[in-house]
């Protein structure tokens, strides 16, 4: 499975509701960040939180953020926060 | 943080400013659910209650030691420190321990750098390496301040890293577990990993606080 992003890649977190069972907090939604890392392909939790095989396999990354862009009122400049991201949730940001 | 009405706890008993919120018991249905699938699966012959068993007290008694043993051999051995942080469930096996179907991640703290680590999520922590989590590392207080306000969550514990450092939080909230690899401290030139062991705690491995201070053991030496 080809990744569609690569490490350094500005990336923005889509700001959907979905219901059911999903990995990726509100906090990070609609918030853009840098790609850390290509974690791999792992099996869909969407689907694997209700007992299907998770098909197709998502690809999944490491995403930087800076803890001001997280919050508006954040204090600590340089703070930063990383988190685990399934290529369905992400976008090209520039 | 006043609430027009509350659901019992802490708020009944006249501490209505508590900043922390407990979490819930598993439902009902859930607990139903549990004990169902396990009384079927011992039933139809796939495990055995001793099996079961067994797997909670091994569960039980991993704890820091095995960790400890993981970051005083990163701090001794340059090789083996690269492969922890390139590939953890690699470099981990050799310790006997397999990360499946999880991922180990491995942070590194630096000069500019100050790593911790929290599942928003849930609880998720690499327990085959450090066992069962501590309470409070699965509040929901420890959960949602943690990426909020994660200076002030330090503070609480004790832990005030430099202005100019990075605080970097590491939501746990998918396929990787993750394990800080502390600075290893100044004045412990010479020492052994068992020696080194002895300083790494699991909280230390949390990133929310720092390792033991090497006077401290030195000094029960003498």
């Amino acid at each position: 499975m080809t990744p569609r992003f690569q490490p350094g890649d500005r990336v923005r977190v889509d700001d959907r509701e979905q219901p059911g069972h999903v990995r990726t907090p509100h906090y990070v939604r609609g918030k853009t960040g840098v790609v850390e890392r290509v974690v791999g392909s792992f099996p869909n939790p969407e689907q694997l939180a209700y007992g299907l095989p998770g098909l197709p396999y998502k690809v999944l990354y490491r995403v930087h953020f800076r803890q001001t862009d997280l919050w508006d009122d954040y204090r600590g400049g340089d703070d930063s926060l990383e988190i685990e991201i399934y290529e369905h949730w992400l976008d090209a940001a520039s | 943080m006043s609430e027009p009405h509350n659901h019992g706890g802490a708020a009944e008993h006249g501490h209505a400013q508590t900043v922390f919120q407990e979490d819930e018991r598993p439902s009902f249905e859930a607990e139903l659910l549990d004990l169902a699938v396990r009384e079927l699966l011992i039933e139809k012959g796939i495990v055995s209650a001793d099996e079961i068993r067994q797997a909670i007290e091994a569960m039980d008694t991993r704890g820091e030691a095995l960790g400890a043993k993981i970051i005083a051999r990163a701090w001794v051995d340059p090789a083996f420190k690269a492969k922890l942080l390139e590939s953890g469930d690699e470099a981990v096996r050799a310790f006997g321990v397999d990360m499946r179907p999880t991922e180990l991640c491995v942070v590194e703290d630096t000069d500019e750098v100050h790593n911790m680590v929290v599942c928003t999520l849930c609880s998720c922590y690499p327990r085959p390496i450090l066992g069962i989590p501590p309470a409070w590392y699965k509040r929901k207080d420890y959960r949602s301040r943690s990426v909020r306000e994660p200076r002030s969550v330090l503070a609480e514990f004790g832990t005030y890293p430099a202005e100019h450092k990075d605080v970097r939080v590491h939501d746990s909230n998918a396929d990787l577990r993750y394990l800080v690899l502390p600075q290893r401290p100044a004045g412990t030139d010479g020492w052994n990993e068992e020696q080194l062991a002895r300083l790494v705690t699991r909280d230390s491995m949390i990133g929310v606080a720092p390792v033991r201070d090497p006077r401290a053991l030195t000094d029960a030496a003498e």
